[in-house]
This record gives C-alpha cells, structure tokens and sequence, in this order.
C-alpha cells in the first residue's frame, strides 16, 4: 500500500483546484493536485462568454461597483443564496480578474472613441471615456444592470485556465494527472485523505493530508444531453456524500442554459445574446420581448429558457429529427464583429452543424448546464460537517448561486473561490486543528475497502449492464427531472432511480483486465451517479414551490414562507437505499437584500413575514448612511470574515483609491 | 439505409502483459450528424466496452482527441463521418507515451515542455489587485490572444519532420509559446533570456520549414509566421551574443 503525504491534497484541476493550490503554496504549505485530465484539459477551458467584476471601465458599465453586482446576483438566485457569500465574491471579483491580467489572461481593452454595438437588434454608436483607453472592457450578460462581463473574445475559459495553470507550474506544484479518487479517509468527523486509483495502471494507493480541497466541478452528466464536458459526473460530491458524514445541499437547483445547439447540445455562448443576438421561432419572429419586455433575451437564464420551451410548447418551435428546437439569429451582428469576438461560435457552427453564423441561425435549445447544489459548506469552504473537508468552484455549495446562477459568475466563483479557500485552509492547517492525528491502520481500512470492490466487479459475472443502466438513468433524469417538473414525474423518477441503485449493485463487467479500462470505470462510477441523480429527483419532489431554475407546474409560487432554506443531503448508512433529506433556514432579518420581486413575468410570491419589515430596517440604514460603503457595513457586515490581505476596496476611475500599493502587505 | 462505416482501429495497452499491439475492426451504421466522438461511443457501448480513447470537452476547445483519421491528424470530437469514406483507419498520435488503443499521454509531454521553457508570465513584482489594472493597447491584447489559442493538442508535433528524428524538440507547439510570451508586456524577460531556452537545435533552429505543422493545426494558428517571426529574432539575438 504506497502512501503519499502533502499538507493540502487538492483534488481537480480545473481553476478553482489550480487556484487554491497556488494560495496555499504561497503560504508555505506543500501541496499537489490530482487530476482525471491534463490540468489544461479540464471544464473551465469551456468557458466562453467571460468572467463578471465590476470594473466599471466601459460606456455601459459605468456606475457598477459591488453593490449592483452584489444585488444581480442575489436576485439571480432568486433569493436562494447566501447573501454574505455573494457579497465577498463581489468585493473579490475585480481583484481576481486584475490578478489574472497580471498572470497573462489578455483581457479585451476598452478602445478610446467611437464604436458600434447592437442593442436590441439596432445599431447604436457610444462614445468610449478616453481615460478608460486600454482598461479591461465588459460585455453585456443575462440577468445583470450593467455591462460586467469581463472577456477574452469568447475563449475566456481557455486563457483563464492556461494563466492559472502555468502559474502552477510555475511554483511548482505536482499535478498528478489521470488520478480518480475513490473515497474518503474520515474517522470522527475529520477527514485525512482520499485513497485514489490511477487511471493507466488500474492501482489504488493512500494520499494523506491535513486539508483535502474537493474541485472536482458539476454533475451535469447525469443527464442524456448536457453542455457539460464528460468527466462532469459529479464524483466529487458522491464520494463525500458516501462519508455518511459530510453533507450535500440544493442538488435540485440544476440549471438550463438556452442556447446549446441542437443535438450535439454544444454550448453557445450567452454572450451572443449579451453581443446583441436575437432569439426567433419558426416564422423568424423574434418573441422573447413579448414575454419578457424588459430585458428580453437577457433575462436571466432560467426564466429565457423556460419562456424558449414555453414557446416550443405553443407550436412555435421549428421541427426537426431530435425534436422541436428555436433559433439564435447572430447575423444582426455582422461577420467582422462574429469573427473577431464569437469565433469559437463560429467554430463550432463550422465543424459541427456545416453552417456559417454570419449567414444563417443557429438552431438551439435549452439544454443542461450547470449545477448549483454540491457539498454544504460555509463561507470558508469547510464542510459544515466535516473537518479537514473543504470544497470550492462548482463542486461546493457555499451558496453563493442559490436556484439560479448569473452567467459569467461561474469562472469568476472558480478563481476567486479559489482564492479565499487556500487562505482559509492555509489558516486552518497552521492552527491545532490542522494536526494529523491518523494512523496508517485506518487509511488500510479504506483502501482495503475501495480494493474489494474492485476486485468484486473483476471477479463476479453480475448481470446487470453498466451502459444499459446509465443510458435509463439519463432517460429518466431528461424527461422527468428537468427544465419542467411535476409531482407525479418526479415520483416515478424517485421510485424508479431507486431501483436503478439497486440494481446498480450487480453490475457485470466483460473487459476484466484491471488496468486503463473504460468499462469498469464506468461500472464503479455508476452507483455514484445514481446516488447523485437520486438526490436531485428527492430534492425536486420535496420542493413543493418554484425558485429560479427549479420550476414545479403544479407549484409554480416562490413560497418564501415555507420554502427560504436549503435542502440538505446526507447517506446515513452504506446500506441506505436513499439518501436522507433535512432542511437549513435562510434567516431573512440579516440579509442585506431581503426577497423581493425580480420583475419577470407575473409576480406569484408567497411573502415571508419578516419581509417587509426587514426591508424597512434596510432601507432606513441606507437613509441614514453617507456612503455606499457605511450603509453596506451596517447592514450586513462581511469585511470582518475575509482573509486580512483582500480586504481593501477596489479602485475604479470614479471610485479613486488613494492608499497606495503597498508590497509588503500580509 | 445509412450507409455502414467500416472502422480499422490501433488496439493495444501497454500495463496489460497480454496485450499485443494490434489493428481491429468493427462496422456500424452512420448516424445523422454523426463525429467520430459519437462513432467510438457506439462502438463502445454496443461492441467493446473495453475500447480506450480520450474525449473530454468533446467540443474542439480542450485538445484531448487528437488522433490519426486516415493519415492525417486531428481532433476527433469535431470529424463529421460524412466528411469521410466508408473505411476510416484510427491510430493513436505517434511522439507521445501510449496509455491504451487511442488514448495517449500529451499531457505529461506538455508539462514537461512547459517546465523546460518557462512557458508563463515572468513578473517583476507581485501585482497590485486593489488599484486599476496597468492599460494595454487593445490591439497588443488581441495579438496575445492570437497566439494563445494553441490547445496543446499535440497535432502539430505528430505532422513535424523534425520531431520525428529529434525527440527532445520542442515543435511549433513550443516555439508559439515563446512568440506568446514575447509579445506580452506582462513578461519581463529580454531575448536574450529567450534565446537561452529556444536558441538551439532543439529550438527554434530545428526547424526544417517542412511546416506540416501549420497545415495541421486544428486552431489555424500563424505558425509558420510565428516561426520564421522568431528564428529571425532569436538569430539577431545569437549574432549579438557571440
């Protein structure tokens, strides 16, 4: 049994993994991340329309800071966040993205003068602020009040993840790649590890550690057609859901993006609707004002997808092989503005529909995109319940997303997730509780453990197919779990994923030998899965309201009433043939933003009854303050929570910081 | 009646001791829009559940797929089988370690490049996150963006003549790099600090501008520019230095 030992086992290597690895390095900690892919082949890289801060540097940016950012993203969430998360991801984003300028990342600028944009389908000229010349420039996204997302034309994701990750090479730190870890080593609420199996030799071996980060990102693939990458199967929150100990939340809240195009279900991306793309249906006609006046096609993301299927519904959609789909009109755009600024866009309509974008629409529909809910923890990233278990980036729920999550805040949550989390577990290992009290008897208990599994699907013919299994288990999950939901749907799917788990425990695998084999990976993945998607079904059943992406027909108020907390996950028992469900209160008389309408469509709220009333304490705080910044202390104070050294406020041209830059801060 | 696609597939895993390198062949019936992504998934779900290769974004963005499709290289994920005639031959990029039939280890190769030319932002001093960031001309930003759209997919080191007879050169893959990090004001290093690590035959003077690279790129890099770009400054840089 080979041991390995590090301070701070990181486990993916997309950015949120990448970034942590690197904070903890900087402070003096030894660190190593596993892998599944090359670093640099990880999810992120998929990113595409950018990244949201609130730089403010461009025309229609101007007059962002945190404040709006802050309250986008709360009402994004369709008042299911955690509003202290939301507010330090806000005060960090700006510093991310100056840091990743910094480290390579070659932000698009703000070009001095005159320019075109198209808003609405019209042409309109703005006048750039000269002194804003070569500033990092934003781009318009759904569901936001000003022009907040930061870009590298539509390859973020790409230039995020390369500066990140040569950053990490740069200090050194070992990626192992094409390393699955298996489990958990945990005994008394503290974690020591994970027992990991490699990938090309088929071997387990004990990683040891004081802090093990999970990054593993989303559970996408539970569905038949995601945008997801395929190593988005949602293995790091089932093997901390197979603790019994830690705890997963929200798992319901999955997210629809509009525009995957149809049927790869390849994501483009939202920033052609922020560049001025138009949505039509089949006569051509452009009906997303009719639902949604205001904002139209940049409404947020679960409320364009659903008006999108709402409108198929009607007999609007264009029939096709796999189904009724819309379309994405970029020609409006113009092909200098397409080849410059939406060229994977353009790609992806090359290689993979044999179209030009600049010519002809884009045929799409609302497909599977992210997932909100993952492993509970609290704003530091640490398992509500277990110790030494941390989580960042997509993985976690330290609930900064609630029921819906903006576009662009899922690489800036990666990066600066990534930034807060190695503080806090670089504190967390130098303190007393940080010590490794473990011995080698219990991680042999784990590994032994892990092993004869192994060797059961090696040696007994079970009879149950692993592909024939998954194939009904993203059936079920497509067609009863998702953009829509009802209580009669999700009944079955509960009942019937539960006898899929079952059956999941005698699987047969015919390629026996043990090292790089696909079909035994997926043989153990499977159960995972399984358990994954029986905690999304449960959460949706139980969920008797409607909140940002989670939409019930038969429930189709937000009951903030009953319904402002968050489902919590937890498999009591190996044997257990469900995961248990328990509740966490949001508690409304300390938000900042207390619920509220979000201005879509009818209002059908169910009112919490400390509401109003919170609101009214707000609102005279607000009156009462001379500043943005004494009323936003005073009515939810968050500075005190955030590591010493980002604790400062952000510069932007009409907001000067006139400490200077000081070296040799902590 | 789709037509039958007849695959010839590179089989063989090296940690297996039983297993002998070998050609095998499976038909299946093409689907509409169908990518050599969903072909191989097919033929592992319905005829080899053993069959080993490497998708991960399976969207032409992550570089993970690249193979040989007939002769040529190219990424997997995003080859129409209409696009191809009814025998379609699959093997592994050569130049890269072999982990199982299509699946090979470019990104072990790729660290190890990146180690051995620094390949990141050389800064003078920690930066600063609180203030504005430092201005960049638009157009300097959108000429590092050109050339950091390389996906190290590994494509161009499988079409080089010289990677073929040099094992430790570093291919267009490397020499792009340096172009990239050259052309970033962020980096502080002098060609002369460039010339040390691509100044030599393993570097930028390899290079034979036989250009297969540049034919095979699946990002449509400039490398052929990039390389004649930076030859001539590294060659500059030499002259001064002897």
């Amino acid at each position: 049994m080979k041991i390995i030992y590090t301070d701070v086992l990181v486990i993916g290597g997309g950015l949120a993994g990448l970034r942590t690895a690197i904070g903890v390095k900087r402070r003096g900690l030894d660190t190593l991340i596993l892998s599944l892919v090359p670093a640099k082949r990880s999810h992120s890289v998929a990113a595409q329309g950018g990244m949201q801060a609130s730089l403010a540097n461009c025309v229609k940016g101007q007059g962002d800071n945190e404040d709006v950012h802050f309250s986008d993203t709360v009402r994004g969430s369709d008042w299911g966040c955690d509003q202290t998360v939301a507010r330090m991801f806000t005060h960090m984003a700006p510093k991310a993205v100056r840091e990743l300028a910094a480290w390579g990342v070659p932000w698009n600028r703000v070009s001095k003068g005159r320019h075109e944009v198209v808003i609405h389908g019209e042409r309109v000229s703005l006048d750039a602020n000269p002194q804003a010349h070569g500033l990092i420039t934003a781009r318009d996204f759904g569901g936001t009040k000003k022009w907040r997302t930061c870009y590298t034309s539509d390859g973020t994701g790409h230039t995020m993840l390369y500066s990140v990750s040569d950053r990490a090479i740069a200090e050194n730190i070992p990626v192992h790649e094409r390393k699955e870890a298996m489990s958990l080593i945990h005994e008394a609420g503290r974690c020591h590890g994970a027992i990991v199996r490699d990938l090309i030799s088929g071997e387990l071996s004990v990683y040891v550690a004081k802090a093990t980060v999970m990054a593993t990102g989303g559970y996408g693939r539970i569905y038949g057609v995601s945008t997801n990458a395929i190593i988005n199967e949602g293995m790091g929150q089932a093997i901390a859901l197979e603790t019994g100990i830690a705890t997963l939340s929200n798992l319901e809240a999955v997210q629809f993006h509009p525009t995957a195009i149809v049927p790869a279900g390849i994501l483009v991306t939202e920033g052609c609707r922020g560049d001025g793309g138009l949505l039509r249906d089949v006569d051509g006609y452009r009906f997303m004002p009719d639902y949604e006046p205001e904002k139209a096609e940049l409404a947020s993301r679960d409320v364009v997808s659903r008006r999108m299927a709402e409108h198929i519904r009607k007999g609007k959609g264009v029939k096709g092989r796999f189904g009724d789909y819309l379309w994405l009109d970029i020609t409006v755009l113009g092909r200098a503005h397409i080849e410059k600024n939406l060229r994977e866009v353009k790609d992806i309509c090359q290689y993979f529909l044999g179209i030009d974008p600049a010519e002809e629409y884009i045929p799409v529909r609302p497909t599977q995109h992210y997932s909100m809910g993952g492993i509970r923890t609290d704003y530091q990233g640490q398992s509500t319940t277990m110790k030494g278990l941390f989580a960042c980036g997509e993985v976690a729920c330290w609930d900064m997303h609630g029921f819906n999550r903006l576009g662009g805040n899922s690489v800036a949550e990666t990066v600066v997730s990534g930034m807060l989390a190695s503080e806090y577990v670089a504190d967390f290992c130098d303190s007393d509780e940080g010590e490794l009290d473990f011995s080698t008897s219990l991680a042999k208990k784990f590994f032994d453990h892990q092993q004869s599994l192994l060797d059961r699907l090696h040696t007994t013919r079970g009879t149950e197919s692993p592909v024939k299994l998954r194939k009904q288990m993203e059936q079920i999950m497509t067609e009863k779990v998702g953009l829509f939901r009802n209580g009669v749907d999700l009944e079955s799917a509960v009942a019937e994923l539960t006898e899929l788990l079952q059956r999941s425990q005698n699987l047969g695998v015919c390629c026996r030998h043990p090292a790089a084999n696909p079909e035994l990976v997926l043989a153990y993945r499977l159960p995972r899965m399984l358990k994954i998607a029986l905690g999304v079904a449960m959460g949706a059943l139980a969920r008797v309201e409607s909140r940002g992406a989670h939409y019930r027909e038969d429930h189709p108020e937000r009951n903030d009433r009953d319904w402002l907390k968050r489902t919590l996950y937890t498999w009591k028992h190996e044997s257990d043939p469900q995961p248990t469900l328990d509740y966490e209160m949001l508690d409304v008389n300390v938000m900042e933003l207390p619920p509220g309408f979000r201005g879509y469509g009818a209002k059908n709220i169910v009112e919490h009854p400390d509401s109003q009333k919170r609101q009214q304490s707000v609102d005279a705080i607000a009156d009462s303050s001379d500043s943005r910044f004494n009323a936003q202390e005073k009515q939810m104070p968050f500075h005190h929570l955030l590591p010493e050294k980002y604790r400062r406020r952000n510069e932007r041209l009409d907001e000067p910081l006139n400490e200077p830059f000081d070296e040799q801060q902590p | 009646m789709s037509r039958i696609l007849n695959f010839n597939i590179y089989r063989h895993t090296p940690a297996d001791p039983d297993s002998q390198p070998q050609m095998q062949s499976y038909s299946i019936e093409e689907s509409h829009g169908m990518t050599l992504f969903i072909a191989l998934n097919v033929i592992r779900e319905e005829q080899d559940p053993g069959l080993s290769f490497d998708f991960v974004c399976r969207a032409g963005v992550c570089g993970s797929c690249a193979m040989i499709i007939n002769g040529r290289p190219g990424l997997a994920c995003r080859s129409l089988t209409k696009q191809m005639p009814d025998e379609i031959t699959l093997l592994p990029l050569p130049g890269f370690e072999l982990i199982a039939d299509l699946s090979v280890n470019t990104g072990k190769w790729m660290r190890a490049l990146s180690e051995r030319l620094e390949s990141w932002v050389h800064l003078e001093a920690k930066p600063d996150i609180d203030h504005l960031e430092t201005p960049m001309e638009p157009e300097i930003a959108e000429h590092i963006y050109e050339l950091d759209r390389c996906i190290e997919c590994g494509c161009c080191i499988m079409a080089c003549g010289t990677a073929r007879m040099r094992e430790d050169f570093i291919g267009a893959v490397g020499i792009n790099k340096i172009a990239r990090f050259r052309a970033d004001p962020h980096d502080q290093r002098s060609d002369t600090d460039y010339y040390e690590v691509i100044g030599n035959d393993e570097g930028v003077f390899g290079c034979m501008t036989l250009l297969g690279c540049q034919d095979v790129c699946p990002k449509s890099l400039s490398l052929q520019t990039q390389i004649a770009f930076m030859r001539r400054k590294m060659l500059k840089t030499g002259v001064k230095l002897k």
